[in-house]
């Protein structure tokens, strides 16, 4: 999806505001929509590639006019009426509530999306010359604009992962190799990359990239 | 979306209604009372989250597992080999750092994390990542001008230093090891953890 969530490479945000002492929550609304967004993802078994994509759906005025965790709660939203949960009545389907003595079990468990490598090639080896393909996709992707079409060098073979993309649509994992490739800062930028030896890495699936 | 165009300062007739409060945390509120209701979500697993990130799952965890690989070569050597099984030796591991990579500064190299499609970033080492780090400007810019964003954080590299930025656009969760500084000479596990900072395991500082 051609929107503002892809930011790398674009100019005019301006300079990057930090905080000292930053808290971790900056107020009581920002802390229950985080642990909130945790309860929905428990009960209505969703996964990050669809809440990334509820976000990512957000108009993109509004993206850039909200704060972070107002974009969460738009997502959760999203998330929480396309499977019915706020109709009236209850609603069917659903997980129970995580509990609290449940929390930490969940937090340590992870929820890694490595699947089984068995029966599934690399198309590539560390060192291989690629081109990210030049794709447009309307839904989900996790290719940045800023890449495409653009030649990198294999870094690393990462391992067999499930695919954002496919499951984002609902087509399940479709698991594949994930690389990281390296992209020289000339290649991605032209004349403005050319400041000393800059090198950018990115993770991208076997259906991203073709042999250079 | 928090409509409040009158900034901080409300007249006393703004409370009188009780819709002083912003949009958002009342529409959180109420998101929250209706999914309790419907019994997807339990309060105390609401409190038990928050509080797992604001006081169990923070940077000074990377801190540990930086000042361990500095004080021992071969802890080193599994970190930059299987970060994600050398972190849990020392007990982290979990949501968003289920595939983690550490990625060692040198003389030569020098390392830094972003995100620019979202906010992804190592939770169970460094915690819930800081405002400026999900912001529009250090998204944006951190690909294009690395090089100006660390200068603005006030880093400097020499100019023959490779700079790798490392854009977390899929599965991998990554940290940098920062060098070790000089003034560690002589300290012990403990105090070396105290030198590390967030930032420095983020890459846009040195230490």
């Amino acid at each position: 999806m051609n929107t503002v969530h892809d930011m790398g490479g674009m100019d005019g945000f301006g300079p990057i505001q930090r905080e000292a002492d930053e808290p971790v929550f900056h107020a009581d609304w920002e802390r229950r929509m985080f642990a909130l967004s945790f309860g929905i993802a428990v009960s209505v078994q969703t996964d990050d590639d669809h809440f990334r994509r509820e976000v990512e759906s957000i108009p993109p005025v509004t993206y850039l006019k909200s704060s972070y965790y107002e974009l969460w709660y738009r997502a959760c939203q999203a998330i929480l009426a396309r499977h019915g949960v706020l109709d009236a009545g209850k609603p069917l389907g659903l997980v129970p509530a995580l509990t609290a003595a449940q929390v930490g079990p969940m937090i340590e468990g992870g929820a890694s999306t490595r699947m089984p490598a068995e029966g599934i090639a690399a198309r590539f080896t560390v060192g291989d010359a690629v081109v990210a393909r030049n794709m447009n996709p309307t839904g989900h992707t996790r290719l940045p604009r800023y890449a495409r079409g653009k030649r990198g060098v294999i870094r690393a073979n990462r391992g067999v992962f499930s695919f954002a993309d496919s499951k984002a649509r609902g087509d399940g994992p479709a698991p594949q190799h994930l690389y990281t490739v390296a992209f020289t800062a000339a290649v991605l930028w032209g004349h403005e990359g050319r400041t000393g030896q800059t090198k950018i890495c990115l993770d991208l699936w076997d259906a991203y990239l073709d042999p250079a | 979306m928090a409509k409040q165009p009158h900034g901080h300062h409300h007249a006393p007739h703004d409370h009188a209604e009780g819709s002083a409060l912003p949009e958002i945390v009342t529409r959180v509120r109420a998101l929250e009372d209706l999914l309790v209701e419907k019994g997807i979500v339990d309060r105390a697993a609401l409190d038990r989250i928050a509080e797992t990130y604001e006081t169990a799952i923070g940077p000074r965890n990377g801190a540990r597992v930086v000042a361990r690989a500095w004080s021992d070569p071969a802890y080193k050597q599994r970190l930059l080999s299987d970060a994600t099984a050398a972190i849990a030796e020392l007990g982290y591991r979990g949501l968003q750092g289920e595939n983690m990579v550490v990625v060692e500064n040198t003389p030569d190299v020098h390392n830094m994390i972003v995100c620019t499609l979202c906010s992804c970033y190592p939770w169970p080492v460094l915690g819930l990542p800081p405002v400026w780090y999900k912001s529009a400007p250090y998204r944006s810019r951190s690909v294009k001008d690395p090089r100006g964003v660390l200068a603005e954080f006030g880093v400097t590299l020499p100019a023959e230093t490779e700079l790798c930025v490392w854009d977390s656009t899929a599965e991998i969760r990554y940290m940098v090891l920062p060098m070790r500084p000089a003034s560690a000479a002589g300290r012990n596990e403990a105090e070396l953890a105290a030198l590390v900072t967030r930032d420095g395991m983020i890459g846009t500082a040195l230490l």
